[in-house]
C-alpha cells in the first residue's frame, strides 16, 4: 500500500480514539457543571411536572454511563439530539453555523500565512535592522492584544470613523442569498455567478478575518523569523552565499524552505486554535457562526448542543492536524523518503 | 615574475566586543600565482578560516569586525569593491569547498536543483536541460558514475565521500581562478579524503586553478600545496616551498607544529608547549618563498 495512505488511515485511525475521548470528557463536564437544564430551558414558570417530564426525556435521572450508551446509539445514526435553545436538531443547527466559522477561519488563516511568513521572512533577512525591528513591534503589539480588541479597533477605525467596510453581519439584508449548497458564502455565490453577492460577502469577512488573524500573523512572524536565522547559521546557507547564490532565491527559498519545516506544525495548531477563538471576534461583528453558538448554548446549558459543537470543532482541530502532517511529509524529503522505504 | 593572482598585504582583523577591540589577524602577508597551490597552516582558531572568508567578503555585513590592509585579485582591489562586485566573483572567480560535504548541502533540495543554481550563477539564463547536461559531465569527472542518481538524490541519502566529490564539481563547474578550501574532508575518514583530494588535485592542474588550502593536517599540506604558510594567532611566522619547511622547519612554532604529529611508529603522544613566548619570534622566510616584489 502506498506509504502516504498508510500514514493517513494510521492517522485517522488515532483521531478517532481522540474523538471518542473527548466525547466522554465532554460528556461528563457538561453533566457535572451545576444547574438544571431542564429547568433553564423550560423557564421560571415550568411546573415541576413539566420539568420532570423533560429530564425523563432527556434520560437526566438515569446514571451518567447509561446517559451516555444513550448518546452513543444516536450518535451512530447521525443524530445528536435536539437543542433545547433553539428546538431544533443539534445537526441541523451545526450544519448553519458551520460553514460561517470556517469561512472565516479560512480567511483568517489566509491572512495568517500571506502576511505572516513574508514578513519574518524580511525580518529575518533584515536581521537588527529598521525592518526587523518594525516586524518585532508590530508582532509584539497584535501578539500582545486578545483578537476581540483588535475586532473592537478595527470596527472603530475602518467600519466607524472611516466607513470603508460594514459594520457586522455575512452580507447585506437587501441582497438575496445564493442557494445554500456548502454553506460557503464566497463559494455559493460563484456557484451560482452572483457576482454582486461574492463582492458583497468578501467585504463583510475582511475586517473579521483580519481581526482575527492578527495575533496569528504576529506568531507566524516570530516564528518564521526564529527558524530563519536558525537556518542562515547552517553551513548550507553559507555555502549558498560563497558561491554566489542571489540573497533573494536565499531568502526565498535556499532557507526558506529548512525554516519552513518547524514553523509549519505551529502555524496549523495556530490555525485550527482559531476556530474555538473565534468566538469574541463572532460575537463584535455579530456573526452567524458555530462559535457565537457554541458559547450561548454553554450559558443555557444546552447539553446536547454543547457536547455537539465540542465534538464538531475537536474534529476541526484533528483535520487540521492531519492536512499540516500531510504537507510537511511533502516538504521534508527526509520524512517523505524515510516512510518510502 | 609575473603578477600574483591573489595578493594579500598587511590584512587586519578585530572584533568589537564588550571588551574593546579583539585583534584576529595582525597584519597578513599572502600571495597566491595563477595555478599555484598554497597551504594556510595553523592550529584552531589561528585566523585561517577567517581569512577565506574575508577573501569571499562574507564579513562584510558584520558591522563589529574592522578591517584594513589591501587585498589584490585579478589586478582588482577586492576590499574597495562593492558588494555586488564581490557578489558577482562568488562562485565564478572564486569558489569554496567547506570542512562538511554532507552539512553543506541543503537537505532539502535535490543536489540536480543546488547544481543547477551554482551553474545559474554564471549564467542565469541556462536551461535545466543544459545545467544538467553539464553537471553529469562534472559529476564523471569527479568520478562518480552514476550521475543521474545522484542528481536526483538528497544530500543525507548520498555518503560523504560522494558529497564531497559533489561539493568539488560544484566549485570547480564555473571554471574560477581561485578555489578556496576550507579544511576540505576533515569529517570524512582518512580514505575518502585521500581519494577526494587526488581527484581534486587532478582537476585544478587540469584547470589550472590557484588553491588556498586551509588546514591543520601536515601530512595532507605536505602531499597538496607547492608552497606553504604557517599561521599562529594571526601572524604569518613561517614561509617558503613546501620541502624546505618540511625537510628543515626554523620558526620554533613550526617545529612544534611538526613535533606535534603524533608517529606511526609508536612514542605515545607527543608533549609540546600550548604556548611560548619563542612562538612569536619574527617570520622565517626560506629562500623562493618571499612575497612578490619584496626586496629579496
Amino acid at each position: 500500500m502506498n506509504s502516504v495512505v498508510k500514514m493517513l488511515l494510521k492517522r485517522i485511525g488515532t483521531s478517532l480514539v481522540v474523538l471518542i475521548g473527548v466525547s466522554m470528557l465532554i460528556f461528563t463536564i457538561a453533566r457535572v457543571i451545576p444547574g438544571d437544564p431542564a429547568r433553564i430551558a423550560l423557564g421560571p414558570n415550568a411546573s415541576i411536572e413539566q420539568i420532570d417530564k423533560l429530564r425523563e426525556r432527556l434520560h437526566l435521572n438515569d446514571n451518567i454511563i447509561t446517559q451516555y450508551g444513550y448518546f452513543i446509539k444516536d450518535l451512530s445514526n447521525g443524530n445528536l439530539g435536539i437543542s433545547l435553545y433553539t428546538n431544533r436538531p443539534v445537526t441541523t443547527d451545526i450544519a448553519q453555523f458551520l460553514p460561517a466559522t470556517l469561512e472565516l477561519v479560512i480567511f483568517a488563516g489566509f491572512f495568517m500565512v500571506a502576511f505572516g511568513i513574508p514578513l519574518g521572512i524580511i525580518a529575518a533577512k533584515y536581521k537588527d535592522k529598521w525592518q526587523d525591528h518594525s516586524v518585532r513591534i508590530l508582532a509584539l503589539l497584535t501578539v500582545s492584544a486578545p483578537s476581540f480588541v483588535w475586532a473592537v479597533i478595527l470596527m472603530l477605525l475602518f467600519a466607524f470613523f472611516l466607513p470603508l467596510f460594514p459594520v457586522a453581519g455575512r452580507i447585506d439584508d437587501q441582497l438575496l442569498l445564493p442557494d445554500n449548497i456548502t454553506g460557503f458564502l464566497t463559494v455559493d455565490a460563484l456557484i451560482d455567478g452572483n457576482f454582486t453577492v461574492f463582492v458583497n460577502a468578501i467585504w463583510h469577512i475582511l475586517l473579521p478575518a483580519f481581526a482575527l488573524s492578527l495575533s496569528g500573523i504576529g506568531q507566524a512572524a516570530r516564528l518564521t523569523r526564529a527558524n530563519m536565522v536558525e537556518t542562515y547559521k547552517k553551513p548550507y546557507i553559507e555555502m549558498a552565499q560563497a558561491f554566489g547564490f542571489s540573497a533573494k532565491r536565499i531568502a526565498t527559498k535556499y532557507a526558506f524552505k529548512p525554516s519552513l519545516i518547524p514553523s509549519l506544525t505551529i502555524i496549523g495548531l495556530d490555525f485550527a486554535a482559531m476556530l474555538g477563538n473565534a468566538f469574541l471576534v463572532e460575537a463584535v461583528f455579530a456573526w452567524p457562526g458555530l462559535s457565537r453558538y457554541g458559547v450561548q448554548v454553554i450559558l443555557r446549558k444546552d447539553l446536547n448542543a454543547i457536547v455537539g459543537t465540542v465534538l464538531v470543532i475537536s474534529a476541526m482541530f484533528l483535520v487540521v492536524n492531519i492536512i499540516v502532517d500531510l504537507l510537511i511529509t511533502y516538504i521534508n524529503p527526509r520524512i517523505r523518503l524515510a516512510k518510502g522505504q | 615574475m609575473n603578477n600574483p593572482l591573489l595578493k594579500i598585504t598587511n590584512l587586519e582583523l578585530g572584533f568589537n566586543t564588550f571588551q574593546g577591540e579583539h585583534k584576529i589577524l595582525h597584519g597578513l602577508n599572502i600571495h597566491i600565482k595563477a595555478g599555484e597551490r598554497v597551504a594556510l597552516v595553523g592550529e584552531s582558531g589561528s585566523g585561517k578560516s577567517v581569512t577565506a572568508r574575508i577573501i569571499l567578503g562574507m564579513f562584510d555585513e558584520l558591522t563589529s569586525a574592522n578591517f584594513s590592509g589591501d587585498i589584490l585579485f585579478n589586478e582588482q582591489r577586492l576590499d574597495l569593491m562593492t558588494k555586488a562586485q564581490k557578489h558577482s566573483l562568488r562562485g565564478k572567480e572564486i569558489s569554496m569547498i567547506f570542512q562538511d560535504p554532507t552539512s553543506s548541502l541543503n537537505p532539502t533540495f535535490k543536489i540536480g536543483q543546488q547544481f543547477y543554481e551554482v551553474l545559474r550563477t554564471a549564467n542565469p539564463k541556462i536551461k535545466k536541460q543544459a545545467a544538467n547536461k553539464i553537471a553529469i559531465d562534472w559529476l564523471h569527472k569527479v568520478a562518480i558514475t552514476d550521475a543521474d542518481r545522484v542528481l536526483n538524490s538528497y544530500a543525507f541519502q548520498l555518503s560523504g565521500g560522494m558529497n564531497q566529490r559533489v561539493m568539488i564539481a560544484m566549485a570547480l563547474v564555473n571554471k574560477p581562478s581561485l578555489l578556496l578550501a576550507d579544511e576540505p574532508g576533515t569529517a570524512l575518514d582518512v580514505t575518502v579524503q585521500a581519494q577526494t583530494l587526488n581527484l581534486m588535485r587532478e582537476l585544478v592542474t587540469q584547470e589550472n586553478t590557484a588553491v588556498l588550502f586551509i588546514s591543520h593536517n601536515l601530512g595532507v599540506v605536505r602531499e597538496f600545496a607547492d608552497r606553504v604558510y604557517i599561521i599562529y594567532k594571526g601572524r604569518i611566522v613561517e614561509q617558503g616551498k613546501t620541502h624546505d619547511i618540511f625537510d628543515n622547519p626554523q620558526h620554533p612554532y613550526t617545529q612544534a607544529l611538526m613535533a606535534a604529529v603524533p608517529r606511526i611508529t609508536g612514542g605515545g603522544i607527543p608533549e609540546i608547549d600550548d604556548t611560548s613566548e619563542r612562538y612569536y619570534d619574527p617570520i622565517f622566510i626560506h629562500k623562493g618563498g618571499e612575497e612578490i616584489g619584496d626586496p629579496v
